[in-house]
């Protein structure tokens, strides 16, 4: 058993020798019809290797078999599909952004042109405008504040819009009242001649001033007298200084629009 | 030792000329590429072998170039040119593979 352990052994190392003995012989440059033919075969491979190497690095699609050209036709398709897709989203985005500073603009200009009305409503912008100058003149002193009430209230009937008396804008919350020998708008006293500015229709005003029974004659009755003045361009400059209401407090309209 | 140069050489040749493949030539090429390896491997197992030919490694090699080639003109005619040539790159594969265990067994008896 052991000898021929010993036996294979010795083959086996013998024929591994000749192995790498034929390796060295082949492999010593001999220009044998063999080693050049075998040469030749190996000059082809390895250009071809590099050719193919190149060609596959530098492929585009010609390089490719009909259906790898339909999967990239594909590809591109979705692609573009996606793309496509995208631009919508975008420019529906943009329309949208756009729309939507359109509509704050808009939104500002209307509020601005409530802050004025309001502003002219409360009397906290200066007005102008065309309407009339009334001028009372009481040298006998015996007008009382109900007059200059009804009057406030004739001017207003007429559709005046903006009121200034002596000094004093006429607002809604306005009050006269008789101090002493004069007459006082919101506590303040009134300087004889009283002066009435109203923006309206100034034709309207001067004839409702004028009928029978107005106020025109009323003041002639007490020993005065009214003179109403049509005028282009009436100025109030008398403003206000809006109160915060300590007791009312708005109730909150519930429809859809409020938060326009 | 000169075949081994010249694949060498051939490389560098290639790399240097940067020939562009023809078109026709273009679905062949890497089979064709794959069977003359599989020719070079089974030379080289032949050389340890104590059998090489020169005639049969032309041959062999040619031969197997030729025929990986025909396979897949053949798959592209049918319609199924990606999947033959799949299989011959399979087939050549495991014969390289063989080839180079018989190479690795003669060398280092392992």
């Amino acid at each position: 058993m052991k000898l021929d352990d010993q036996q294979q052994q010795r083959e086996a190392e013998e024929s591994r020798r000749t192995t790498w003995r034929r390796l060295r012989r082949m492999g010593s440059p001999r220009w044998t019809r063999a080693n050049v033919l075998a040469a030749a075969l190996t000059v082809a491979l390895g250009f071809a290797i590099a050719t193919q190497i190149q060609q596959n690095q530098a492929t585009g699609l010609q390089g490719l078999r009909q259906d790898e050209l339909v999967r990239v036709l594909d590809d591109v398709n979705q692609r573009a599909a996606r793309l496509d897709q995208q631009v919508r989203e975008l420019e529906a985005q943009r329309d949208s952004l756009t729309s939507g500073a359109d509509t704050a603009a808009q939104a500002a200009a209307q509020a601005q042109r409530r802050v004025d009305q309001l502003g002219v409503l409360a009397g906290t912008l200066p007005a102008s405008g065309p309407g009339i100058r009334l001028t009372i003149a009481d040298p006998a002193a015996t007008m009382k504040s109900p007059l200059l009430l009804d009057v406030l209230q004739e001017l207003r009937d007429a559709g005046a819009e903006v009121v200034q008396v002596g000094g004093v804008r006429v607002v809604a919350s306005t009050y006269f009242s008789d101090v002493g020998g004069s007459v006082t708008a919101d506590g303040e006293a009134l300087p004889r001649p009283y002066v009435f500015l109203a923006i309206g229709d100034s034709k309207t005003l001067a004839s409702a001033m004028q009928i029978p029974g107005g106020i025109v004659d009323t003041a002639r009755r007490q020993n005065g007298s009214a003179t109403v003045e049509e005028l282009k361009t009436v100025s109030i400059t008398a403003t206000r200084t809006p109160k915060t209401p300590r007791y009312a407090t708005p109730v909150p309209e519930p429809t859809v629009g409020a938060g326009q | 030792m000169i075949p081994a140069l010249g694949l060498v050489v051939g490389i560098v040749i290639g790399l240097v000329l940067h020939p562009t493949v023809p078109l026709w030539l273009q679905p062949y090429l890497p089979i064709a590429v794959i069977a003359a390896l599989d020719a070079v491997f089974g030379g080289v197992r032949a050389v340890l072998d104590g059998v090489f030919n020169d005639k049969v490694f032309v041959v062999s090699f040619l031969s197997n170039v030729v025929v990986a080639a025909f396979i897949v003109f053949l798959g592209d005619q049918l319609g199924v040119g990606s999947q033959l040539s799949t299989g011959v790159v399979v087939v050549l594969g495991i014969r390289i593979f063989s080839n180079v265990a018989a190479i690795r067994r003669h060398l280092f008896k392992a």
